[in-house]
């Protein structure tokens, strides 16, 4: 396990004893024997096989029948043992094995050389052919790391007035890996409690190098600088990149203007706003706002919301044609900026090694299940509605006096997840997967052909 | 490659070509003393952009610092025999450091940075015929397709300051963004469904990229010939040179400081207040403070506390200052102990045997993959990037954000650009690309930075006084930031330190040397 792993290994492990929660048939939270049930009835563990053999499950010639069998699984079990590098050969011994040792958590690694269950067999060889080959290009989104520009909630909590903050990096991530990258097969998912995670599926997008993963994790970079540098983004240059633009006009603009700055109150307490003068490198501007602010708290006759105001008399100063001055423009932008760009954990993305969590998985601190999020919906996707372990069990519970329905999870608030991950993501994805195995197994007949012919 | 002695025979080669691509190795014969006295010859070039690079220098300083380097070392008396002392020399140095993961990155980074700067010195036509040696045959990107982007391909030389906007006339290829991951990684192109439009002066990227992967490829495969036979066979004769050469030290003479002694948990707050350098000090002291450190903090401070036995370390420096560098002393037992006395008042003691002892156990090598690691150099530290919440990084570097203050000469956005993504490989990026002036500095009136505020609290918390703290902040904002740390140490002990602080646990060493050569005159 490379030490990212154990960081984000170590960072989901908090798992509790049962929560209890009254007026609800089955309690709240979270406990083995309900998982044993959840994977029992509900889990999909045939639409993850299909999606983890992208395709390889086939009768095709083409088809590499060792590729599901060298993908890493993690499992986390109950007492806090972590089993790495399991792997599986069919979607019987997947299911079985998860039935079975009831892990609280799911990770999915790598694919593999070789047989990762086996890589002990192979180091003896010396030659280090235990390596990994291909992988999701990953994503993983928390909002912990914007407590720094959010006064509802901190830490692990999350409330629908910084939930937004997930959308807004969603619409911008998605947008880039399809306009600008070209990819189409992408997964996000809600981590189950506090951020999302996203699977770039691609073929391409599987094969890439850590160092061209490193090259799309940096350009999606605008945060930088850590705790003590003051201002942590800088936009330089004469005008935005292109990707930037985009993003500004399309979503951080109008997010900040519209929502964030009055439901974060952004500019209500001196303390608030400061720190967004501490942003602006003019002094005197930042001066000649702050006069107006300190005596300005008659400004409660107005019906605005005081953010909103104080924000538009920064803006005008700032823009106004005597300021011309580039870097005091740009300041506009990099305020926003600061409080609204995705902040991306960079580590995840940039090696191929890097573990994360299964889709469907339950978090065991929330008992939310890790549904997936439509990203052409994403404004939609409310986290504090996301069926728990235990409401599925309810409805389980009574449905199950119903009984037509021909899966367990159609019964359930399962099903529409269930349904989305099918028809949205694997379905198109098994469709191009097909055609990838049909191309490069003519080409390869191609080629014989050509060899022998001469 | 074929290694006679002594004597001299002319070296012939057939393959003419002005900067060599090191496909394979070439049919030479190469006097012994040659393959040991070319290799030093590159060495020095190599370490020297190294050292240049570690100290943040610009683009175009480092065009002038390559040009020099190269000029004094790898110049024959004859220059029709240059080549061959540049071939064999590379060959050789492949061989030494192939033998570890370390040594390979090291390698391919400095060498990568010395093509990129060869190839940028280059005539276009010079140029076109290595991508063409390469097998890059891009198409220019066609005129109806410019129109098209063009608006997008402006907005970008305008983000990087370019002076000159792209006109009908300019040449742009189509690349898939795959095939130039620095340009990606500093937004230097405009990308469109999965292909990079890049612009002619942009291509050494893209060539800088082929050779750096051939190179890779070639290198793992030289170090299993080297494993497999090579070593054997040569035994005698050339695995001595090869051993003894990725140990050499090229700098100033340390003596080894063998007798170091270990250090107890009980010894590291004293030892934090007297010999730490800053970026330790500062982790040091936000562990006691918050007992808990992010994981970047963890490895940066944890590696350093760390023993780090002579053997080992020696292979996997790729520095070559074996002997130099070493842990602060801390023995696994000890140091499990010290992190666990920190972090259960934070997340309880079980938490931490669950969680956290891994790591450090990790670190020292006992578990995963079992490699000790070694404590990290001032160059990996200045390029790491610390996010929030952490607490690594270099602080002469990372408190304050570098455009924070005080006007940039040109060029060093981009140095800051590609230099900020870890790797020093796109370092030189600069060099060939046409820098155009900084753009949008908002340098006048920037008033308190925070960050510089923050870092002059610091040093004068491990009594930096105010005079000194002026040159350090001076280095600061040239981005000499291990001269500033180089100030430091000798405003804080009040000694020389002429070598220059290369590494945190030789500044550490130097410090304790320093502390234990006045006790010792006080004892006196």
């Amino acid at each position: 396990m490379t030490r990212e792993e154990v960081e984000a290994v170590v960072d989901e492990m908090e798992i509790d004893g049962v929560e209890q929660r009254e007026g609800n048939a089955v309690p709240e939270g979270f406990n083995a024997n309900y998982l044993k049930v959840y994977y029992g009835k509900l889990f999909p563990h045939a639409d993850m096989f299909k999606w983890m053999s992208y395709g390889n499950d086939g009768k095709h010639l083409g088809c590499d029948h060792s590729y599901f069998g060298r993908r890493e699984f993690s499992f986390t079990l109950d007492n806090d043992i972590y089993l790495r590098f399991q792997s599986f050969n069919s979607v019987s011994e997947l299911e079985n094995s998860i039935r079975e040792k009831c892990p609280v958590k799911i990770d999915i690694g790598p694919v593999y050389s070789v047989d990762p269950a086996k890589r002990r067999a192979y180091a003896q060889t010396g030659d280090n052919v235990f390596t990994p080959v291909e992988r999701e290009l990953i994503f993983d989104i928390d909002i912990t790391d914007y407590d720094d520009v959010r006064y509802c909630c901190s830490g692990a909590d999350v409330c629908l007035d910084c939930w937004p903050l997930m959308t807004v990096a969603i619409k911008v991530i998605d947008t880039a890996l399809r306009d600008d990258f070209g990819f189409n097969h992408i997964l996000w998912v809600f981590s189950g409690r506090r951020g999302v995670h996203c699977w770039v599926c691609d073929e391409k997008a599987r094969r890439l190098t850590n160092e061209q993963r490193a090259a799309i994790a940096d350009y999606f970079r605008v945060y930088k600088g850590n705790e003590n540098s003051q201002k942590k983004v800088s936009l330089i240059g004469l005008a935005l990149h292109p990707f930037l633009a985009r993003s500004y006009t399309e979503v951080l603009r109008n997010f900040f203007e519209t929502k964030l700055l009055s439901s974060q109150n952004l500019f209500s307490s001196e303390e608030r706003y400061e720190k967004i003068l501490d942003l602006i490198p003019d002094e005197s501007v930042a001066s000649e706002l702050r006069g107006k602010w300190q005596d300005n708290r008659r400004s409660s006759n107005s019906k605005d919301d005081i953010s909103v105001t104080r924000w538009e008399q920064l803006k005008h100063l700032l823009q106004s044609g005597n300021k011309k001055a580039q870097g005091l423009r740009r300041c506009v932008e990099e305020i926003v900026f600061s409080y609204t760009y995705p902040r991306l954990d960079m580590e995840v993305s940039k090696h191929m090694n890097h573990l994360l969590k299964a889709p469907f998985c339950v978090h065991p601190k929330t008992g939310r299940v890790c549904v997936p999020i439509d990203p052409s919906q994403c404004e939609e996707f409310d986290p504090t509605t996301v069926p728990t372990l235990s409401q599925l069990l309810e409805e389980l519970n009574i449905g199950g006096m119903k009984a037509d329905a021909d899966n367990d999870w159609d019964r359930t608030s399962l099903g529409k997840s269930i349904r989305f991950f099918r028809t949205s993501f694997l379905q198109p994805l098994l469709k191009s997967c097909k055609e990838d195995i049909e191309n490069s197994y003519s080409a390869k007949l191609q080629h014989s052909k050509n060899s022998i012919s001469w | 490659m074929q290694t006679v002695r002594t004597q001299r025979k002319p070296l012939v080669n057939d393959v003419f070509s002005p900067l060599p691509l090191y496909r394979s190795a070439p049919a030479l014969e190469v006097r012994l003393e040659d393959f040991e006295l070319f290799a030093m010859d590159r060495l020095r070039v190599l370490k020297g952009i190294s050292d240049g690079l570690s100290r943040g220098k610009r683009a175009e300083e480092m065009v002038k610092l390559e040009k020099d380097l190269w000029t004094k070392n790898m110049r024959q008396p004859h220059p029709s025999e240059d080549l061959n002392k540049d071939i064999i020399s590379h060959f050789v140095l492949r061989l030494v450091y192939c033998r570890t993961e370390d040594l390979r990155k090291w390698f391919l980074s400095m060498e990568t940075a010395l093509f990129r700067y060869r190839f940028g010195q280059k005539t276009p036509e010079v140029q076109r015929a290595l991508m063409a040696e390469f097998g890059l045959s891009y198409k220019a990107v066609s005129n109806s397709e410019f129109e098209s982007v063009k608006d997008k391909l402006v907005q970008v030389e305008r983000s990087i300051g370019q002076k000159d906007v792209p006109t009908a006339g300019a040449i742009f290829y189509k690349v898939p963004f795959e095939e130039v991951p620095e340009l990606v990684a500093s937004r230097r192109v405009f990308i469109l469904k999965g292909h990079a439009y890049i612009a002619a002066n942009q291509v050494v990227s893209l060539v800088a990229t082929q050779f750096r992967s051939h190179l890779s490829k070639a290198l793992i495969l030289t170090n299993r010939k080297w494993t497999s036979t090579i070593r054997e066979q040569e035994n005698d004769r050339l695995s001595p040179i090869v051993e003894a050469l990725s140990t050499s030290y090229l700098g100033p003479d340390y003596s080894q400081p063998k007798g170091f002694s270990e250090i107890s948990v009980k010894d590291i707050e004293a030892l934090a207040k007297s010999s730490f350098p800053l970026c330790m000090r500062h982790l040091f002291d936000k562990l006691k403070e918050d007992h808990h450190l992010k994981h970047g903090g963890r490895m940066q401070l944890g590696l350093f506390l760390k023993v780090v036995s002579h053997g080992i370390f020696w292979h996997h420096c790729p520095m070559l200052q074996a002997g130099l560098i070493l842990g602060v002393g801390l023995k696994l037992d000890d140091a499990l102990s010290f992190w666990k006395t920190e972090f259960s008042q934070k997340v309880g003691a079980e938490r931490f045997d669950k969680e956290y002892a891994y790591g450090i156990r990790h670190n020292y090598g006992r578990e995963g993959k079992r490699t000790d690691y070694t404590p990290y150099s001032c160059q990996k530290i200045i390029s790491s990037t610390p996010s929030v919440g952490d607490h690594h990084g270099c602080p002469y570097r990372h408190f304050r954000l570098l455009f924070g203050s005080k006007s940039y000469p040109s060029g060093c956005i981009k140095w800051y650009q590609s230099h900020a993504p870890s790797s020093g490989t796109n370092v030189s990026e600069g060099a060939a690309c046409g820098l155009g002036p900084h753009i949008g500095s908002k340098g006048e009136g920037r008033g308190g930075d925070g960050g510089e505020e923050n870092l002059r609290a610091a040093l004068s918390k491990m009594g930096v006084n105010s005079r000194a703290m002026e040159d350090v902040m001076d280095k600061v904002q040239n981005r000499h930031y291990q001269l500033a740390c180089t100030l430091t140490f000798e405003a804080v002990h009040g000694a020389s330190c002429d070598s220059g602080i290369n590494h945190p646990n030789q500044y550490f060493s130097d410090s304790q040397k320093i502390l234990q050569a006045k006790n010792h005159s006080n004892a006196a």
